[in-house]
């Protein structure tokens, strides 16, 4: 598990104003239904999960401007960009974007990275800088949830017909019936 | 021998390849630059058959989604069950009989083989040489119909089930599985003799379409384009799931990084796949194929969750974020091609069509999965 | 022989029919013989064995629709696939099938043979150039490279044959291998010049120069299908696309005459059996162009296709320089003895 504390360390430096995380402090280990719960909005941090459960291992929570230092340290690492994605939690009016993590050797570690942003102006740092294959990923986000890469390569919309100017996962997304 | 010349920007055209040319595959579109018959710029253009699964997943409830799996990549349909089965057992708690998991990996490794074979099929077709396709076609006919008398379907299985499978198998599918790796054993030294040992395949793919180990980590890529560059990524290894633990097998890596590396890695899986269905059987307990107790309502406990496969192509992981509810709150679908692909754009570039489009084929693409 | 106009028709005529018929049939055996080696009947459902498969499929070609696209250059675009087809048949007028079979003997008929094979690749050309299309253009380039590396080698293998007999006209060409297998150019032991070890290296330069100039797989370059969609025919149908492909196979019969002519000895019987009435006989030289033709279809369902460069460097790194020592070598070994 040596990988999973040297993430750790790695990252720790980002939220040392905001919560204090290690593999030793209580509430690391906790699992609850974080994301959703209205009345305690989970701070930036990261937190331990249980593999057996939820199949990942560590969840980490960033603001956008966070983004591209984590991402950095993850390269480093020698972590491999799995794929980007998001998620409409519209009662919070937020979106979610993920990112997730893996490792090409032997030592099993999945990182989750959240980054939250607001309904009406999501805007978020592209890491196509650091990892180049987030490009397709990212424009597959953008497609989807209309969520902004500041500085992305080509923001052209991918998987969607070129002149698309709707978000299909958005919850209040409204299917046309155009026949 | 082929050293490609200074490219010219202000001399180039744009060739589109695709969306209908024989060497994509479906409908792959990739706008070429070229000078020449040298590649000076690629991009490439997707989404001709996206049919946005990941929004129907939210209109399903879980069972009704499980059919969607077969249809994302039409080859190794199998190992999509599998993942989809995996990340919803895991998020329900729900425990999968023994020999349910050996079915599994058995009827899996037998898609995986199919899919090679119409990969190889396919690839030699790219460089021209049209008879491997027709021996790789009868010999996958042979899975097809043993997967047909067990799934009832020959190609977009439906097959797993949360915590089980749909049909047991009968003695005739195990004696018709062994006598078909006794034939598959036979039929891999043709191919080594026809196609692995032919210098005209040799020269096309050695030395041609480069990726190495620092592009795989950028892009992301996984599966047979991984284990061609030298890293020892498997999924079955480096996240054991299901039975395979259990079973010996090897992971074939090659660290020539070139076309012919990737076309070395998918032959030996092919054997491998042989060895663990060859030790599934002889393992394969009694017992029933679907757990006694299982949820009458797949409803799983709101969170996210993820799972990770190891498909034909590479690591196809599903993201899970469920509310609670009957139908998931957001399914997100990682598909393997979708990141092996994206290197083809940087990686083309200085190449000849010819070598571009033989690159493209040791990539094995399956378009809708990558559509999804 | 005298040239008359009837006599001049009649040959033509000949040639159609025996071009037509040949093109036609070697279709049905290039789709059985892949079917062959492919574990598959092959064409089975029109006639016995799918023996009227052939013209059915001409009356198809012939009944859809010669689609022109926009833009094209008509004129150039309608005399392609013409100038694709009519040298394959001009050539086949100077062709000796046996000592009496010919018709017409020409005296430069070895140089006849391989001008109008060099309008062959013009015609390659002209279809890409008039297509408009940039598959079409990029193949008809390659085609137009490939025609130019191949039919050096080709010529000077051809030179040294010629040196060899001593005479332009394939008939003499032929005549003077008769009188057994032992005396065919393949093996190197003519009088004129004792004994050329390189002769059999020779005859595989002029066969895999055969293969190339018409097009075959492994060298099918030009409509290489993977790449180029189908090359410079893209935009070719009904009975454009038609000619083309019977300009193809005529091609190859050519090539395989060609050969059998140079190196086989032509219709000289393998043993010379005086009594025999079949020593000698139109047979043998109907035998072997097959025979060539099949070694075609067989390489052309085994192995996969070059690449260009590969193609190139074949050629003017190996199959020239080879074919050059071996004229030298043939000169010298002829002053000598």
């Amino acid at each position: 598990m040596t990988i999973h504390h040297e993430t750790i360390q790695a990252l720790s430096h980002l939220f040392q104003t905001v919560a204090k995380p290690g593999p030793d402090s209580a509430e690391t280990s906790q699992v609850e239904n974080e994301p959703e719960s209205d009345e305690t909005p989970r701070k930036n941090g990261i937190l331990e999960r249980d593999y057996q459960s939820c199949g990942f291992h560590l969840d980490i929570l960033l603001d956008p401007d966070q983004l591209i230092e984590a991402t950095t340290i993850l390269f480093k690492l020698d972590f491999y960009l799995e794929s980007i994605t998001g998620v409409d939690w519209i009662k919070d009016n937020q979106l979610e974007v993920v990112y997730d993590f893996s490792r090409y050797d032997f030592e099993l570690c999945r990182i989750a990275i959240r980054v939250k942003v607001p309904r009406d102006n999501p805007l978020i740092p592209s890491i196509t800088k650091v990892y180049t294959g987030a490009n397709w990923h990212e424009r597959e986000t953008h497609d989807f949830f209309g969520i902004k890469f500041q500085n992305h390569p080509n923001p052209t919309p991918l998987l969607l017909p070129e002149d698309a100017d709707f978000h299909p996962l958005l919850k209040d997304f409204k299917h046309e019936q155009t026949d | 021998m082929n050293k490609p010349i200074e490219l010219q920007p202000d001399e180039t055209f744009v060739l589109n390849v695709g969306p209908q040319h024989p060497a994509t595959h479906g409908v792959l579109r990739v706008k070429m630059t070229m000078d020449g018959e040298y590649i000076y710029d690629a991009e490439t253009v997707l989404g001709y058959i996206h049919r946005m699964h990941e929004k129907m997943a939210e209109n399903r409830t879980y069972p009704q989604y499980m059919p969607n799996m077969g249809r994302l990549d039409y080859l190794s349909a199998m190992a999509f069950n599998h993942g989809y089965a995996l990340v919803v057992e895991r998020a329900c708690e729900i425990e999968v009989p023994e020999r349910a998991e050996y079915i599994r990996v058995i009827t899996v490794e037998l898609n995986r083989i199919s899919s090679h074979l119409v990969w190889l099929g396919a690839f030699v077709l790219d460089l021209g040489g049209f008879t491997p396709l027709m021996y790789c076609f009868d010999d996958r006919e042979q899975i097809l119909d043993l997967l047909e008398s067990v799934t009832g379907s020959r190609l977009t299985y439906c097959y797993f089930r949360f915590g089980g499978i749909y049909n047991d198998i009968d003695d005739d599918f195990i004696v018709g599985t062994q006598a078909f790796i006794k034939r598959m054993r036979k039929e891999l030294k043709m191919y080594a003799k026809l196609v692995t040992g032919n210098v005209i395949l040799r020269r096309r793919l050695e030395g041609h379409g480069m990726i190495d180990r620092d592009m795989c980590l950028r892009y992301g890529a996984t599966g047979p384009v991984a284990r061609g560059s030298g890293i020892n990524y498997d999924v079955r290894k480096n996240e054991p799931y299901s039975i395979y633990p259990e079973i010996d097998f090897d992971v074939p890596v090659y660290d020539g990084c070139d076309s012919m590396a990737r076309y070395l890695v998918r032959m030996d899986e092919i054997e491998q796949s042989l060895r663990i269905i060859e030790q599934s059987l002889e393992k394969l307990p009694e017992g029933e194929v679907n757990p006694k107790k299982k949820p009458k309502i797949i409803k799983p406990p709101a969170g996210d969750y993820y799972a990770a496969v190891e498909t034909a192509r590479g690591n196809f992981g599903i993201r899970l974020v469920s509310d609670g509810s009957k139908t998931p709150y957001r399914l997100k679908l990682r598909s393997p091609t979708y990141s092996n692909m994206h290197i083809f754009d940087e990686a083309c570039r200085g190449m000849l069509i010819a070598d571009a489009l033989a690159f493209m084929g040791s990539l094995d693409l399956v378009i809708p999965e990558m559509d999804r | 022989m005298s040239l008359t106009l009837l006599n001049a028709a009649v040959a033509v005529f000949i040639a159609i029919c025996f071009v037509g018929l040949n093109a036609a049939y070697l279709v049905w055996c290039e789709r059985k013989g892949a079917g062959f080696y492919q574990r598959r009947p092959g064409p089975m459902e029109n006639g016995p064995w799918g023996l009227l498969q052939p013209p059915i499929d001409g009356v198809k070609l012939m009944t859809k629709q010669l689609l022109i696209p926009g833009g094209v250059d008509k004129a150039i675009f309608m005399v392609a696939p013409v100038l694709a087809m009519f040298p394959a048949l001009i050539s086949f007028v100077t062709i000796p099938f046996s000592k009496n079979i010919v018709a017409h003997p020409i005296n430069v008929g070895v140089l006849m043979i391989f001008a109008f094979a060099a309008l062959g690749g013009m015609s390659l050309l002209v279809a890409g150039w008039g297509s408009r299309n940039k598959y079409a253009m990029i193949s008809s380039v390659r085609a137009v490279s490939q025609t130019v590396a191949y039919e050096i080698p080709m010529l000077i293998t051809t030179i040294t044959i010629v040196l060899v007999s001593g005479s332009l006209n394939l008939s003499e060409i032929a005549a003077s291998q008769l009188g057994g297998f032992w005396k065919w150019n393949i093996w190197g032991f003519q009088e004129a010049v004792g004994y050329n070890i390189l002769m059999p290296i020779s005859f595989l330069i002029i066969f895999v120069c055969a293969v190339a100039e018409t097009n075959r797989a492994p060298f099918d370059l030009g409509e290489a299908e993977s790449e180029l969609v189908a090359g410079f025919h893209t935009e070719y149908s009904s009975m454009g696309f038609g000619l083309f492909f019977m300009g193809e196979y005529a091609n190859i019969v050519i090539g395989a005459c060609l050969v059998t002519i140079l190196f086989l000895g032509g219709w000289s019987s393998p043993v010379p059996l005086g009594f025999f009435p079949f020593t000698d006989h139109v047979g043998w030289f109907l035998l072997k162009i097959y025979m060539i033709i099949f070694v075609f279809i067989w390489i052309r369902w085994t192995f996969p296709r070059t690449t260009i460069y590969g193609l190139l460097n074949l050629s003017w790194k190996y199959l020239i320089p080879i074919s050059l020592f071996n004229l030298l070598l043939t000169a010298a070994l002829l002053k000598v003895f």
